[in-house]
């Protein structure tokens, strides 16, 4: 672990937060869930590191709330 | 149109072997004359061991199975001396396509290079496949070769003894026994064998069902390998299209989970089913129609004690990726040799327990590959589906996401890394052509390399010396001499950067060990270890 960056790396959060949000503006549930799944691929595969992808994936796991 | 899965080809007769006073013992018997048992009979009856083959059947297989041979599996049947006609008969491809909804998303070539004498891919019956098999193996026996080939001979019970096996034969004139000091059971997915002796076959089972249908048209569709994610024929399902010989297409619907078989199979539902897919006016006749659920799943351990398995008897994959009869062929090319050099005093059984090593490891290999399609063309959760809808979306209109549409990953042999058979690298040529890998082929003068590597060990020296033959502990390798100069392939697989090398490569044509020049005591223990006269790690 820790070739992932998980310190601040996004220079306008905000913006950033209200694109995503806005992107699935009006989207169903089941939309919405095939947009995300979309993004991570995308994303996934500009990264392309697969021990990046590893850790990013292990990191989102561990990163649930217990509800 | 010959019907040859009707004849039988090795009618029963009664052999003296049934009115014999006590059981007669014989050196091997195959169980199953399956294309795995055809190909470990004609590979042992060539090495001379004599080889008895029993069959409940008499005749070659019939319904829907394989219909994809690769490149590995022809170049093994070339060196049973069966390969040519099945080129000669099967339909050469090398091209898939991958649709969704009504437009291609992906293409991919499967031989991307030249310099190999077989095809990535042909197609053929498998009922063809065993046709030529037999022709093989009787034209073997009429040579004197001492192979036999017994129809409508069941083994019906089994046991293990300390130093042979007995079977039980049931035959239509009664049952009789038999001995034999090495059983290969090659009788198939549901192995009677494995039943008897009470042995595990454990792994995945998919609930999915598909159709499978084999249709004689005339069409002008590609010879290409067309699959389709929920093409408007088969909505939210998938669908095969690929050619066979003699104008009969393979056509593969997936149909889902809880669906009524009986009511599936008859022909007032298949019809327009294929006639939604194929178009209204499109003549067809169909040769067979069946439906199955596909299992991943192997045998812990594939020796045990005389009885050695293989093919489907030992491993079961999903059709997708074709790996099921090409990975059984691979199992009688790689147990063949090494039970003729225990049979012939050579090698220790410890080479048998290679056999299991390397063996499951190629099966575990072909159940990853096979797993991991069949996840993907039948998803089993909803994210599994969310996933695989995305990747074939994003495929649409972006490159990166073309790969990953898996939609069978087709068979190439696997590389033993690692096996216990191989001698460490420590040389800086090619990674493909590395310890445990299928030698690849390459052009060699007027004809090819692979032709020119013969049934045993073979030091292949090129653009270097090496002494004509190397004996040592009983065991013999040949050199074959060549130069890479203006022979570009041959430089490229098996030279790299280096301006020389000596290959060390196995009678099932794997690379045992390699070096840049000879070097007679560095030979001499690769080709001990090779043969498991010297294994430094016990073989589990
Ligand atoms: C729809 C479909 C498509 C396929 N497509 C492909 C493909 O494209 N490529 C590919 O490589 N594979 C494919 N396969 C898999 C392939 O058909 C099998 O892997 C292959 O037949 C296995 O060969 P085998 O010799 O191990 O066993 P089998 O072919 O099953 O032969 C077993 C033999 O044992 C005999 N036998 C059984 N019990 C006894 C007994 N008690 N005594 C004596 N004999 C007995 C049987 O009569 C039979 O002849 C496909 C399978 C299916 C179902």
């Amino acid at each position: 672990m820790n070739l992932l960056n998980t310190r601040p790396n996004i220079a306008d959060a905000d913006g950033f937060f209200a694109e995503l949000v806005a992107t699935h503006e009006e989207l169903s549930a089941e939309a919405s869930a095939a947009l995300n799944a979309r993004l991570v691929l995308l994303l996934a595969n500009h990264i392309g590191d697969r021990q990046v992808l590893s850790e990013a994936l292990q990191a989102a796991a561990m990163s649930a709330r217990a509800r | 149109m010959t019907r040859i899965f009707e004849t039988p080809l090795y009618p029963y007769t009664h052999v003296p072997d049934q009115d014999a006073v006590a059981p007669v013992r014989h050196k091997v018997v195959v169980i199953g004359a399956g294309p795995v048992g055809l190909a470990a009979a004609i590979d042992l009856a060539q090495r001379d061991i004599p080889v008895l083959v029993v069959d409940d059947n008499d005749r070659v297989s019939f319904g829907s199975r394989a219909i994809c041979f690769a490149k590995r599996s022809l170049e093994i049947l070339d060196r049973l001396g069966c390969g040519q006609p099945m080129v000669d008969r099967g339909v050469v491809w090398n091209t898939g396509k991958v649709f969704l909804d009504d437009a291609q998303v992906f293409a991919f070539d499967l031989l991307p290079e030249d310099g190999h004498r077989r095809p990535a891919f042909i197609n053929l019956q498998q009922y063809h496949l065993e046709y030529h098999m037999v022709e093989r193996l009787q034209a073997l026996a009429a040579a004197g070769k001492p192979v036999e080939l017994r129809g409508r001979h069941r083994v019906h019970a089994i046991g293990q003894h300390e130093d042979h096996v007995r079977l039980e034969i049931e035959t239509p004139d009664g049952p009789y026994s038999l001995e034999a000091d090495w059983v290969i059971a090659c009788d198939g997915a549901n192995s009677p064998t494995r039943r008897m002796l009470g042995l595990d076959f454990v792994g995945r089972v998919f609930e999915d069902n598909f159709l499978i249908a084999d249709v004689v048209m005339e069409a002008d569709f590609p010879t290409e390998r067309w699959f389709w994610f929920d093409p408007p024929f088969n909505r939210g399902q998938s669908a095969l299209l690929h050619r066979q010989p003699d104008n009969v297409w393979r056509i593969d619907l997936q149909l889902g989970r809880d669906i009524d078989k009986e009511a599936e199979k008859a022909p007032e539902r298949v019809i327009p089913r294929l006639k939604a897919m194929l178009g209204e006016d499109v003549a067809f006749e169909l040769e067979w129609v069946s439906i199955y659920t596909f299992q991943c799943r192997r045998m812990e351990r594939f020796r045990h004690g005389r009885v050695i398995f293989a093919g489907d008897a030992a491993h079961q994959v999903s059709p997708f990726g074709a790996r099921g009869a090409n990975s059984g062929l691979h199992d009688a090319d790689n147990l063949c040799w090494k039970l003729a050099h225990v049979l012939e005093g050579r090698a220790p059984e410890a080479l048998l327990d290679s056999y299991n090593w390397e063996r499951v490891w190629g099966a575990d290999e072909n159940i990853l590959n096979s797993t991991r399609s069949t996840e993907v063309i039948t998803p089993k959760s909803e994210a599994s589906r969310l996933f695989r809808d995305a990747v074939l979306d994003l495929a649409a209109h972006h490159a990166f996401a073309r790969p990953m549409v898996n939609s069978g990953r087709l068979s190439v042999p696997c590389t033993y890394d690692d096996g216990p058979l191989n001698t460490d690298d420590t040389t800086a040529l090619p990674a493909r052509t590395r310890p445990g890998a299928p030698a690849p082929d390459a052009p060699l003068g007027e004809g090819w390399l692979l032709g020119a590597l013969g049934q045993g060990f073979t030091i292949l020296a090129i653009d270097t010396d090496a002494p004509e033959r190397v004996i040592e502990a009983g065991l013999e390798a040949r050199t074959l001499r060549a130069s890479a100069r203006d022979n570009p392939h041959l430089a490229a697989r098996y030279l790299g950067e280096a301006g020389s090398a000596v290959y060390l490569i196995r009678p099932d044509q794997h690379v045992a060990a390699r070096w840049e020049r000879f070097d007679a005591p560095a030979l001499r223990a690769a080709l001990r270890r090779a043969a498991a006269l010297s294994t430094q790690e016990a073989l589990a």
